[in-house]
Order: C-alpha cells, then structure tokens, then sequence
C-alpha cells in the first residue's frame, strides 16, 4: 500500500515536472491538458528508453574498451529468453500508447451536438471567419466556455488551421467540409498559424482566436452584424483588411504580393501588361477583383498572382471594396 | 599481390577518363555513385545552410540583414533542399555508392548479375539529376519535396521538369534494386548460404524489394502530377472534379517506404560495424535479418500516418497510427541487438565505431519521438511543426548519414588501398556530432512550442533557439568540410592499407586492398558464418 503511494505519488511528481519541462504552449482547454499529460508520460518513457540505450551503449563501450589486440571476446550468438522480452515489452508500451493517444483523439473529433458554427475559409493567404448572421472577420472570434465548431474550407489550394495552445489543427481542402471544435476554459488572444504549405506567404498566413466572454462576444457580433449603417467605404475597409492585405498595400506606395492599391483610382494611364488603361475607373477595379487576369497590372505577368473573387464576393462588397479604394488618396 | 596480371587492381586495370564512364565494374560504378552523390549533397548542403541563415532572425529583427527578398526565393531553396537530399542523395546514397561496391564483395561474387543496367541506373540518376538542375535555371520550383496538389497544379513554377527528374531518377532505384535481389539469390560463393550472408547484404535486400515495389507507385502518381498540369484530366483537381487528397495517398505510399530504403541500408551498415570493432558474433543474427524483411514488409501499410489530419477518416486514422505502432518494434529489437553485441566485447573506438555509436544514439532519440509522432492525439499537435522537422532529421541525418560516414570511414582501406588520417576523422565526426544536435535539438522545443515547418518567417518569441539551430548547422558545415579534407589528405597521402585493417571476418575483407577487377584472385569457399569471432 505504502508503495504503491510513493509510487503513485511519484508518477504524479514527474508527469508535473514533465509537464513544466515540455515547452508546450498554454492550456487553453481540457483536451490539451489531456494531450499534455499524454506527452508528459511519452516523455518520461522516452527518455527511460533513451537512457537505457544510450547509457548501455556508453557503458558497455567503456566497460569493454579494447586492452590489447589479442583480447578474447565472449561467443555469444543470441538468447531467445531475452529476445522475445524485449521484443514485447516494448509492443506493450506502444500498444499502450496507441490507445491511449486515440481516446483523446476520438473525443477530439467527436462534434459536440450544440455548438456555435463558425465558418472558416482559407485562401492564399488569409481566414476568414463567417457568422450565421453573415459578420465576417479575419480573426475568430469565440465565447468563453462554449462548444464551437469550425467548418473549414479552402478556395484555392490546401491550408491547415492550428492553434497551438488548444493542440488542435485541420487541414482546409478545397473542394470538401472539414471540422474543429474547441471549448475555449479561458478569454485572450492565441496564435493561429497555416500549417499547410501554401505558397510566397505561408508563413504570413497567421491570424488570432479570440476569446471573450459571452456578453463581449453577443457585443461584438451585434456590433459587426450592425455594419449596414456604416459607411460603403467603412465596410469596405474591413473587408479590405480581412481579404485583401495579405497582397496589398493600402496606405503605403509599395508593392508587396501585387502592387499598392494608394493613388491607383482615377491614374491616367495606368500601365497594365498588354498596354495602358486611360482612366483608372470602377469598372477596370471591379475587373481586377473578379477577374485578374483579364488586364494584369504591368510587371505582375504572364499570369496574375492574385486570387479571383468572382463567385466569393457579393454585389455589395465589390462595391464597398471600390469605395474603399477610391479613398486611398 | 596474388596472381592477377601484374598486379593490376581495379582502379590501375584500366586508364583514361572514358574507362570510367564506360566500366561495367560494379566497384568503379560505385566509384562514380560516390562523385556525383556527393556533388548533390554539397549543393544540397548549401541550400540548408541558406535556408539555415534566413531564420537567424525573424524578419522584422532589428540590425540584421534578410538573405532572401521575399518568401518565394525562399520555397524555392526549401524545396531543392529537400528534393535534392531525398531523390539524389540519401535514397541513392547506401545503396548506390557502398551497395555497388561491396554486396558482390560480400557474397563472394565477381560482380552484380547486371553490370550494363547498374552502368544504365548510373546514367538515369545523372540524367534526371541534370534535369533537375536545369529547372534551377529555369522558373524554378517551389512546392517542397512533397508536390502536394492543388498547389502544385496551380504554381507557375517548373514542377512538371521536375517531376519528370524525379521520374527518371526513380528508374535508377528501380534497376538498382533489381540487380541487387537477382545478384543475392543467384550469385553467391559456394558455401554462402541466405543465412551466411553479412547482415548489410540482407538489408540491402530488403531495401531492393520496396526499391522494386514502391518506386514504380511514386512514378505513376508523379506522371499523373504533369498529366494533370498539362491536359487538366481532373484527378487531383478539386475544380475539375479530382481529390487533391487522394495525391498524398499515393505520395505516401510510395514515401513512407522510401524511408525505410533511406534507413535500412544504415542499419545494415551499422551491423557490420557494431560487430567489427566489437571484435563479437553479431547477437541475435536471424532476428535482425528478418526484422528487415518485417520491417520492409509492414513499411508499405502505414503511409496514413503522414495524414492524420488531412481529412482522413477517424478510422484509417487509427488503423494506421496501430501498424506504425508495430513497425516501431522490430527497429526497437535491432536496437537492442546492437548493444548487447558491445557486452563483452573488445571495443575500439575507430572512428567508424564512433559513427556507429553516433548512429546508435542519434537513431535513439528518433525513434522515440517516431512513437511520439505515430501517437494520434500527438501528432495532431506536432504534424507540420518543427517537431517533425528534427524528428525525421534525426532519423535521416543522424541516422542515414551518419551510417554512410561510418561506412566510408570502414571501407575506405579497401576501396582505395590506402588508409586515412585517424584523428582528422575522428574530429570530423566530434563536429558533425555536436553541431547535429545543436542544430536539431532545439528545433523537437520549436515544434513543441507550435513553430510551423516551411515558414520563410516566425513570430519574435521564436528567434533565440532558431539562432542556436543556425550556428549549429554551421558546426555541421565544418565537420564536414574536415570529412572532405580527411578524403582527400587520405587518398594523397595515405599510408597503404593491409587487406584487413580492423581483423574483420566479412568476405570483401580477404582480398586485396584495393581489390582485383574480378574481385578475388581465388573463388572464396565460404564455411562459416559472417561474424564468427572465435
Ligand atoms: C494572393 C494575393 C492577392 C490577394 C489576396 C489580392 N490581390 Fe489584388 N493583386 C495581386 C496581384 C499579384 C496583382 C497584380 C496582377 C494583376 O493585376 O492581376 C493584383 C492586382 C490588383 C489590382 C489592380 C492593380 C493595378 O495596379 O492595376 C487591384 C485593383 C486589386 N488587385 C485589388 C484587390 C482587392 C480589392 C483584393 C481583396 C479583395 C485583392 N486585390 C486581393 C494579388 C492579390
Ligand atoms: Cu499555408
Ligand atoms: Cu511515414
């Protein structure tokens, strides 16, 4: 009994110190202090492994340094007894593991009934999070304590959504649904990062999850659900910001994926690939968002770069986005 | 000298340039695996050491200058990197380079059974590698070694040329691989039966079996890449229809094996090192022969766990993180058996069996992190981070490369005739040793701290370990640089090796160094086992 506390107690102290040691990211929900303590056990195991192999290497390599050239060495060709325990102990741990690691990961992928759905669409190289009351965000936004289910989906080539500090990432594959939940136990700010190479910024295709609590969240989507009395210009702004600044300046003249939209509405003769366009206009703009490759700004040929927004765009927001444009004097 | 004509050797037999280039000699043929592999593997070297110095800093850093303008240069460099060191340097490595020269050496033979296909799979990789260099000059590539549709069906970069490299590439394993299973079943010395065979022979056997197997699936998935970029036929296209998933199954299918065609080779190697400088019958032969096979068997089912969360059905999920479970084991066993070899040996620490026991320990923590990784609820967390990135170079890296310096340290007496400068080697290696794990080490803390793999940028709180991996895979660079001097210095100014320098009891060892054209002046009878140290 007394044994089996210390043992038990020990187990606890070092799957703690483990847990200290392992460099993971904060706990933002149950599952990833599951996943933790899953990884603190492997940890240990792993380094008891290592330690085991490596020190009896060392060991052995010491013990039985060559003395002379003429030094006998012991016949030994094999041992079944001792073959077949070290054949099975490790298939126990594995095995062991293999459980243990799917019942998290089951319970990972198990859709809670009723969660607030959020759609996410990647595309080079951006997310956006879509409400059911058709708020649009480039950064997710969720309530404390609640089950949320992200539908992911992808317009162009294959992204993954990651969030660290909830141990949890799915690929977005053009052409099919995939899903996340996640019950975030605390408000901040979090990484969100693509995990699946995508292209020139990849690695500029982060964004955040922010959690806050449910009175802030049920604020803040009425405030965004509100946008109808903004400005068009305003509105466009923000989907300018969500869509479109991956690629584009807005307030500074340099290029970045595709060039600097600043002083572009109302250009005279605005150099395009195949020649100049007279009078930078709404409809040369409104071309350029739905169509790119129709005329390609010069120096960004043969094939545009930027992704089309015919089919992703409402009627509403082309021309929000226009007015936005026209204001970046 | 024996009784060959005047002494001749293999090297001296024949003079001129065009004598290389047109040998039918498996040795010479090695030879040449050699000079190109390498060449690759300095091209590929320099990429990382770019790649390397771009994430000394994150970019925003204050004070210090970007190496590339922007991310695309950088995919490029990260894509050669990684095709490179895969397709022409360590999957050719093993097998083409010390392969050619000492399986038919081992088995008593006089060459392998095809000696104008292995100079044809020569001609292959040196073909498909020249395509893939001119694609550098070209619009270049930029998917990483992966191709993963659908963006490499929509990148305007050159991936059809490269796919077709990689293709012809593929051709040369494949023949490889054939010459190698007709050679063991058809042309071993009397008296070397499948069970006398030298453990590095029956790891290159059952390399050549998925070598055979696996290649012809990568080739079909590669040409159906191009076919899909030039004619749209709509199989991975999501617009037209296809599954860009279904191309990473077949990617993997044929790239999970791959892995074991890089590492298999090593352990082989390590076999004959480990029991050599322990002066001791390998422990546990027949275990570690068939685990090979086992290993290559079970190899072709666990391609899933490259997918775990690609969209991929729960199910398969864990279907294939339980078999990657069980590939775990036999690797765990050959473990073992190595190290209770050194009990009760007589140990000296050449400096192969330095790399050997680098391998051993490098081999180890990958292994482990392996498991880590093959563990569902793990991976989703770690898949694509960095973790990875040190996990599969401590298992290709450390493992692969350590073996084939281990390997070339051990051989060289006998490829050419002359023996190396002992501590410059052993410096080479106290180098590649220490800046491995300095570079990689901290890249397991990265990976844990949810730094993305491919990333041409990274938020600030990563910098300070990036900067450690940097200025350790400068350590590498000088290792190696040190290896390549020792090579060299040794091949000059070598003293002349004797045909058994390390009292090793293998076959290649009781010719000449360096060996006769027909490789033994007498058909060697063989009577016993490879190891037996009596
Ligand atoms: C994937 C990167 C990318 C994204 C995202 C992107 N663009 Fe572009 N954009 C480009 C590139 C590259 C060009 C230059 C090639 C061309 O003209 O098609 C361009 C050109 C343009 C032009 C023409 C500029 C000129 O000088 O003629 C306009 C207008 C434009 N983009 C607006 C937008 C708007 C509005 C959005 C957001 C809805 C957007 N872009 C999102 C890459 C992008
Ligand atoms: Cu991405
Ligand atoms: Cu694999």
């Amino acid at each position: 009994m007394l044994l089996w506390i210390i043992k038990n107690q020990l187990f606890k102290v070092l799957v703690g110190q483990a847990e200290a040691q392992s460099f993971m990211p904060a706990q933002g929900s149950e599952i990833a202090k599951s996943v933790d303590s899953l990884y603190s056990f492997l940890l240990i195991v792993s380094l008891i492994a290592c330690v085991i192999v490596i020190g009896g290497m060392i060991f052995f390599a010491i013990k039985y340094k060559r003395k002379s050239d003429n030094d006998k060495t012991a016949y030994i060709s094999h041992d079944t007894r001792l073959e077949i325990l070290w054949s099975v102990i490790p298939l126990v741990i594995f095995l062991f593991v293999f459980a243990w690691g799917w019942v998290i990961y089951h319970e990972m992928r198990t859709m809670p009934k009723d969660a607030l759905e959020i759609q996410v669409m990647g595309q080079q190289w951006n997310w956006t999070a879509e409400y059911k009351n058709g708020v649009k965000s480039g950064e997710i936004v969720i309530p404390v304590n609640r089950d949320v289910k992200l539908i992911l989906s992808s317009s162009d080539v294959i992204h993954s959504l990651y969030i660290p500090t909830f141990r949890i990432k799915q690929d977005a594959v053009p052409g099919r649904y995939t899903a996340l939940s996640l019950k975030a136990e605390g408000t901040g700010e979090f990484h969100i990062f693509c995990t699946e190479f995508c292209g020139t910024s990849h690695s500029g295709m982060m964004t955040k999850l922010r959690v806050l609590s449910q009175a802030d969240f049920d604020k803040w989507l009425a405030e965004e659900g509100d946008s109808a009395s903004l400005p068009l210009a305003e509105r466009g702004k923000k989907l300018f910001n969500i869509k479109c600044t991956a690629c584009h300046y807005a307030n500074e003249d340099k290029p970045k994926i595709g060039p600097s939209l600043q002083h572009l509405f109302g250009q005279e003769n605005h150099p395009v690939e195949s020649g100049v366009i007279k009078v930078v206009d709404e409809n040369y703009i409104r071309e350029s968002i739905l169509y790119p490759q129709a005329q390609i700004a010069k120096g960004y040929g043969p094939r545009s770069a930027m992704t089309a927004f015919q089919g992703q765009l409402s009627e509403k927001e082309v021309t929000s986005l226009i007015e936005f444009i026209k204001t970046l004097k | 000298m024996g009784h060959s004509a005047h002494g001749d050797n293999y090297i001296t037999a024949e003079k001129g340039l065009m004598s290389w280039f047109t040998t039918l000699d498996h040795k010479r043929i090695g030879i040449l695996y050699f000079v190109s592999v390498m060449s690759f593997f300095l091209i590929g070297g320099i990429a990382a050491l770019l790649l390397r110095a771009e994430l000394f800093s994150y970019n925003a850093a204050p004070n210090v200058g970007e190496i590339f303008k922007n991310g695309d240069v950088y995919n490029q460099v990260l894509t050669y990197h990684g095709a490179i060191m895969v397709f022409m340097v360590i999957i050719p490595g093993i097998p083409a380079i010390l392969g050619n020269f000492f399986l038919p050496l081992q088995i008593g033979a006089k060459d392998v059974a095809f000696p104008k296909l292995n100079l044809l799979s020569w001609y292959c990789l040196m073909a498909g590698a020249a395509l893939a260099v001119t694609t550098m000059f070209t619009t270049r590539i930029d998917t990483g070694w992966t191709f993963y549709t659908p963006y490499s069906i929509r990148t305007q970069t050159a991936v059809s040329m490269m796919v077709v490299a990689a293709f012809i590439m593929g051709m040369s394993s494949i023949l490889t691989g054939l010459n190698f299973i007709v050679t063991v079943h058809k042309l071993r010395a009397p008296g070397m039966t499948m069970h006398r065979m030298p453990l590095f022979v029956w790891a290159l056997y059952s390399t050549a079996i998925i070598q055979v197997l696996a290649t012809p699936v990568l080739a079909i998935t590669l040409l159906l890449l191009a076919a899909e970029r030039t004619f749209g036929v709509g199989i991975f296209d999501p617009k037209l229809g296809g599954d860009p998933v279904l191309f990473q199954h077949f990617f993997w299918f044929y790239s999970h094996p791959a892995v074991y065609i890089m590492i298999l080779p090593a352990m082989g190697i390590v076999s004959e090192l480990i029991s050599t400088f322990s002066r001791k019958v390998i422990f546990g032969y027949t275990a570690i022969a068939y685990s090979s096979l086992g290993i290559a068997a079970v190899s072709f089912f666990v391609w899933g766990h490259h997918m775990y969360v690609s969209g991929q059905s729960e199910l398969a999920g864990t279907v294939f993180s339980f078999l990657t479970m069980l590939v775990g084991v036999p690797t765990a066993i050959k473990m073992f058996n190595w190290i209770a070899t050194m009990y009760k040996g007589s140990i000296q620490f050449a400096s192969p069996m330095l790399y050997a026991m680098g391998f051993i320990f490098l081999f180890a923590i990958g292994g482990v992190t392996g498991i880590i990784l093959a563990t569902l609820a793990l991976d989703v967390h770690f898949h694509d981070t960095y973790f990875v990135v040190a996990h599969f170079h401590y298992v290709m890296v450390g493992g692969t490369l350590m073996a084939i310096m281990g390997g070339f340290y051990y051989w060289f007496p006998k490829m050419f005739g002359k023996m190396y400068n002992e501590f410059a080697a052993q410096l080479s290696f106290v180098f590649i040793f220490i800046g491995f794990n300095v570079t990689f080490f901290p890249q397991f803390i990265l990976g844990s701290m949810g730094m993305p793999r491919r990333y041409f940028d990274y938020i600030p709180a990563y910098q300070p370990l990036n900067r450690i991996s940097t200025v350790g895979s400068w350590l590498i660079a000088i290792g190696f640089l040190i290896a390549l001097y020792t090579i060299i210095d040794g091949l000059i100014n070598g003293k002349k090796a004797p045909n058994n320098p390390w009292g090793a009891k293998t076959l290649e060892w009781q010719t000449t160094s360096p060996p006769p054209v027909l490789n033994f002046d007498h058909e060697p009878v063989v009577t016993a086992g490879p190891y037996e140290y009596k």
